[in-house]
């Protein structure tokens, strides 16, 4: 009613006699006029910026996807040619490696906030620390996991950048777990104890199958959240510009810091691959997220 | 009495063999219990680690180390002002700009979106959020950066030059793009996402009930957000603004690749500067002794500031869940 009294005559100077009701105040309609404006603007910029980012990737990184790009490791200094293979794999198995570390910690953890640490004191505690870690700036994780993995081992390592990954998936696993936990219904879990299943059982057995697809969506932002992380990895995995191999304990080329490195460089095919390595990990990322509110909204 | 004692017997075994899941049982409690206290055990170590290693240069520099300038790598004399106002102003400018345009796309989202819309719309601006901050830093330092020094830095400067308080403040001595203001606008843009997704959340929290009986007295859309929306979800809206600042003090790739690392203390926001953030991120794997002290120092500073302001953001955000 509001809305069509506002649109529907233009404002005018002097009284309007035959319009005895439903004259809204000239400082009023524009009031609102102002805010509805500035609302949709700011909608406006925000998606827009969200699609030059996009059509910017999609046009500068295209260029560079090839079949190079995916079978040759990183070019040396002044060499041309060559791809990212060693960075893509790299990036994979620190990403998965960080998941693997921290899904069990995470699942856990959420399972004794939601089940076990109910109404407790500590339950209390670790959610809000848990929520503080959440949004803890992630080069202080970086540098937090220098002090006791890179400084007493005295060197760069793959296992240093997954830990790192790891502390920043965790958080996310937590929370989620344990949101997830708690839209599980107690009659689910009261059946359950009376017919003599112990509360582990419980757990395992009916709380986490009800959950599942949500705990895997939880899983799955923390992938995207840490795909594309680079500060944490600057000081711990570093990088190198060799083949990946499987020992872990020096430095792994990822796709992240080789971005960071290639993009800034002098020579045009390193740029060219910094701009095509955001490409893939933008465009995985945004697929894990648009995966995981799949899986949510599925439920 | 050979019955009876069968009978216990049986069930005394049966009772063996069903215990096995139960002598799992507090295993898997305590297991439970010790991955929710590692989270603690992380927070803490973080805490530790940041005293621990900026120890030395605390030590050294006193209080020295928050007003001194100069950041002396040759005499090994460090100073982190230029880095801790960095990092407050850039944050400073993230929310003057960021806040409104966050309010804005939340408001939308909520109130003036047609249905159809809101879907697509809300989907965007989370994904916008999920953009990591290494692509926003390409973005800014590679199509933003040359339009903002073009468009922005290079006229403002020519208009402002000269003038009292201005001229200081928004003179750009090398209108490069690089700088405060541009590190500031991309932050701005970051956070904005994050904060409006918060806060649309919110308002939706609210009962129709309590919007549509605004809107049956005849109150205008912005009536509604000010005098029912604001009121009802403030405390909660300032704890998402606040989980935004969180975010912009202690964002690391994006403000590196445009603020142009400059080491110095600048009067004017078009100069280069540096972040705590981005002093650590491109100095750290060069550094040595009491260099590297004074960067974990600097990232101590960083890690209260930031607790301080997300334990803030936290209880604000809580505290309104309760109703």
């Amino acid at each position: 009613m509001t809305d069509a009294s506002l649109t529907g005559s233009s404002p005018s100077a002097g009284p309007q006699p035959q319009i005895k009701w439903g004259r809204v105040r000239q400082s009023r309609r524009v009031q609102d006029k102002i805010l509805r404006v500035t609302a949709t603007a700011a909608t406006a910029l925000s998606v827009f910026v969200l699609f030059w980012i996009l059509g910017m990737l999609l046009w500068k990184g295209g260029q560079g996807i090839s079949l190079d790009l995916f079978t040759k490791i990183t070019p040396g200094p002044g060499t041309a040619g060559g791809g990212l293979l060693n960075a893509i794999v790299g990036s994979i198995v620190l990403t998965f490696l960080g998941i693997a570390i921290a899904t069990p910690i995470g699942v856990m953890a959420g399972t004794y906030l939601a089940e076990y640490g109910r109404g407790s004191k500590l339950a209390e505690v670790v959610r809000f620390i848990n929520d503080i870690l959440l949004s803890a700036p992630s080069i202080l994780i970086g540098l937090f996991v220098y002090v006791i993995l890179v400084m007493p081992f005295r060197g760069y390592s793959g296992w240093a950048g997954s830990v790192a990954l790891a502390i920043i998936a965790l958080p996310v696993i937590v929370r989620t777990t344990e949101d997830m936990l708690r839209l599980v219904p107690n009659g689910l879990r009261e059946a359950a104890a009376a017919l003599g299943a112990p509360a582990s059982v419980v757990i395992r057995q009916v709380c986490w199958r009800a959950a599942k697809a949500g705990i895997v969506t939880g899983i799955l932002l923390a992938l995207a959240r840490i795909a594309g992380e680079t500060a944490p990895l600057l000081f711990t995995a570093l990088n190198n510009s060799f083949w990946f191999n499987w020992n872990l304990t020096g430095g792994i080329s990822n796709l992240p810091v080789t971005i960071y490195a290639f993009a800034s460089a002098p020579y045009d095919n390193w740029q060219q691959l910094a701009w095509a390595g955001a490409l893939l990990i933008t465009g995985a990322i945004l697929i894990l997220s648009i995966a995981a509110r799949a899986l949510i909204n599925r439920k | 009495m050979v019955a009876i004692s069968e009978q216990t017997y049986k069930n005394a075994t049966a009772v063996t063999r069903r215990a096995n899941p139960f002598r799992f049982d507090p295993l898997f409690a305590a297991l439970s219990r010790a991955a929710a206290i590692t989270v603690l055990v992380l927070l803490a170590g973080i805490m530790i680690s940041m005293v621990y290693g900026g120890w030395d240069a605390f030590a050294k520099f006193g209080t020295g180390f928050f007003t001194g300038t100069q950041w002396d790598t040759m005499n090994d004399n460090y100073g982190g002002l230029p880095a801790i106002v960095g990092t407050l102003s850039t944050a400073l400018i993230a929310m003057v700009i960021g806040v409104p345009l966050s309010m804005g796309t939340a408001i939308y989202l909520t109130q003036l979106a047609p249905g159809w819309f809101k879907g697509p719309v809300g989907t965007a601006v989370e994904l916008l959020a999920a953009v990591p901050s290494i692509i926003y830093g390409m973005w800014g330092l590679f199509v933003f950066v040359p339009l903002f020094a073009a468009y922005f830095q290079v006229p403002v400067s020519q208009v402002v030059e000269g003038m009292p308080i201005l001229g200081t403040i928004l003179y750009a001595r090398s209108p490069s793009g690089l700088g405060i203001l541009s590190a500031g606008v991309i932050l701005a843009f970051m956070i904005v996402p994050f904060i409006a997704s918060l806060t649309r959340d919110m308002l939706d929290q609210i009962p129709t009930v309590l919007r549509e009986s605004a809107y049956g007295i005849g109150c205008t859309t912005w009536e509604v957000v000010r005098h029912v929306l604001l009121p009802q979800a403030g405390v909660s809206i300032i704890g998402a603004i606040m989980l935004g600042l969180g975010r912009a003090l202690g964002e690391t790739m994006a403000v590196t690749f445009v603020i142009g690392n400059a080491n110095r203390l600048s009067a004017s926001i078009m100069d280069p500067g540096s972040t705590i953030a981005s002093r650590i991120a491109s100095e750290f794997n060069e550094a040595l002794g009491m260099q590297m002290n004074a960067l974990i120092a600097l990232g101590c500073i960083l890690f209260f500031v930031t607790f301080v302001v997300l334990v803030i953001a936290r209880i604000l955000v809580s505290r309104v869940k309760q109703y």
